[in-house]
């Protein structure tokens, strides 16, 4: 068992390597940019933190869209957290527009103006969800009453509906907190910061690569 | 309204947690990444350690805390005290850091501060706030409450707030220690100031400290030490009073 996780020198690393490994210490985890290192991994994961235009320059300069694209045709699970999972959608309306890596439908735009509560967004905060059930995805024993940490002043509006796997609630605004299309995943929230159930998060993700 | 944060803060001198009384006559109390594991199993939401005296020479062993906290703590993290330059922050993200807190060279150069967020995002960068209470105003301190700054610390947030960092921590170097309550005024003149979340440290003694600071203040977090470092209360017994209070917050389990 493998998993990549992407370098491309955005984010704190370390804290996925960390979660990772402190539940599995038989897992291999390599942070790479490698194409044939991304290919042959069971699972990979896209980090992220800061501005969406200069994530996908630093993914462009080093092929990553490309390789991306190739590893998700393999049916392996791609897991994206936080602006790791923004990058999936199509684009960004973050300082004007931005195109993104196309993985899942849909747009990332600032929270609206109707939000009664300050941006960032910087606290913990629960999902919900109205039909799906979470079972066998990467919520499977997660509960509505767990908490997670989020911080972003942007949200991710998928095109396609039947991607939104849980939503969160924050200042009356209700946005899409856990995203998946087949086999990509997204988490806004740091599941690796998010205590024990984050962990549980990792933990799903790594069954699901080795089914 | 979002929930609230209760934040554990840890200062550390030495490789020793140390608390004292105004930000002075620090004693050792403990071994900080044992305090720190202990919080996080009590459901902390976050952490912040200080490095209480800031010296260069104690650097290395603050960022060896700070790694090795990070392979067994999955929490944010905040690092603080005598950061100095864009490798002091590189160096503290590298280790495991989710944010850095600035005072003292923002205040000797508000460029760092803008420096430091277009490098690592306004998620990494917290500004913090050090006041001192005079009869009708507060001053911004720097170099651990050593050395005035001449700047209000009102205005000090705001400046904070427009270089853009992505949180304020503010502590009043009046309450710090003392245990009988945050400096409330201090925190809703800068919550009312400015737009970002703020943090409030300094002077928590019971749970009641921390109710009545959210609802004078609307602050968005609360950073308590002496409260759990001298086992006063469990993390759990305040969450409890919290919720019961009405004031929403992650539940410990």
């Amino acid at each position: 068992m493998q998993i990549a996780i992407i370098d491309y020198s955005i984010g704190n690393v370390q804290s996925i390597i960390n979660a990772i490994s402190h539940n599995r210490d038989d897992i291999k985890i390599i942070l790479t940019s490698e194409k044939n290192k991304i290919l042959d991994s069971d699972a990979v994961i896209l980090p992220g933190v800061g501005a969406f235009q200069k994530a996908m320059n630093e993914l462009k300069k080093r092929d990553l869209p490309e390789i991306l694209s190739e590893y998700i045709k393999l049916g392996k699970p791609l897991l994206g957290i936080c602006l790791g999972m923004q990058l999936l959608l199509d684009s960004s309306e973050e300082f004007g527009f931005a195109a993104g890596l196309g993985f899942c439908q849909g747009e990332v735009k600032k929270f609206p103006n109707t939000t009664k509560d300050k941006l960032p967004n910087v606290s913990w905060n629960n999902l919900t969800s109205n039909s799906l059930e979470w079972e066998n995805t990467i919520l499977e024993g997660i509960t509505k009453e767990d908490d997670f940490y989020f911080v972003h002043s942007y949200i991710c509006l998928p095109g396609n509906q039947d991607t939104i796997l849980a939503h969160s609630n924050y200042g009356g605004v209700q946005f899409c907190s856990v995203m998946k299309n087949k086999n990509i995943y997204g988490c806004q929230f740091h599941p690796e910061k998010s205590s024990f159930k984050g962990l549980m998060i990792l933990n799903n993700f790594i069954n699901i690569a080795e089914k | 309204m979002h929930k609230f944060r209760l934040i554990g803060r840890i200062d550390i001198n030495n490789e020793n947690v140390v608390k004292g009384k105004c930000l002075e006559g620090l004693r050792k109390i403990g071994n900080p990444e044992k305090f720190a594991y202990q919080y996080y199993v009590d459901g902390i939401d976050e952490l912040i350690f200080i490095d209480a005296v800031a010296s260069l020479y104690d650097r290395n062993s603050l960022v060896n805390i700070l790694r090795e906290t990070c392979t067994k703590v999955f929490i944010p993290i905040t690092i603080g005290g005598g950061i100095r330059n864009l490798t002091d922050v590189q160096e503290a993200l590298n280790a495991g850091a989710d944010k850095v807190a600035i005072n003292s060279q923002g205040l000797r150069d508000i460029n760092f501060i803008k420096e430091a967020v277009s490098n690592y995002g306004s998620q990494a960068i917290v500004g913090s706030v050090v006041a001192r209470r005079h009869r009708y105003s507060w001053e911004a301190f720097m170099d651990n409450a050593k050395h005035r700054s001449g700047i209000n610390a009102i205005k000090w947030a705001e400046m904070l707030e427009e270089a853009g960092v992505g949180e304020i921590m503010v502590t009043s170097i009046d309450n710090d220690g003392l245990m009988k309550g945050f400096d409330e005024e201090l925190v809703w003149n800068i919550t009312s100031a400015v737009k970002i979340p703020v943090i409030a440290s300094g002077g928590a003694g019971k749970s009641d400290h921390i109710s009545t600071l959210r609802r004078k203040t609307n602050c968005d977090a609360a950073a308590i030490s002496s409260l759990l470092h001298y086992n006063h209360l469990g993390i759990e017994e305040i969450k409890d009073y919290l919720l019961n209070t009405d004031i929403e917050i992650r539940k410990c389990k």
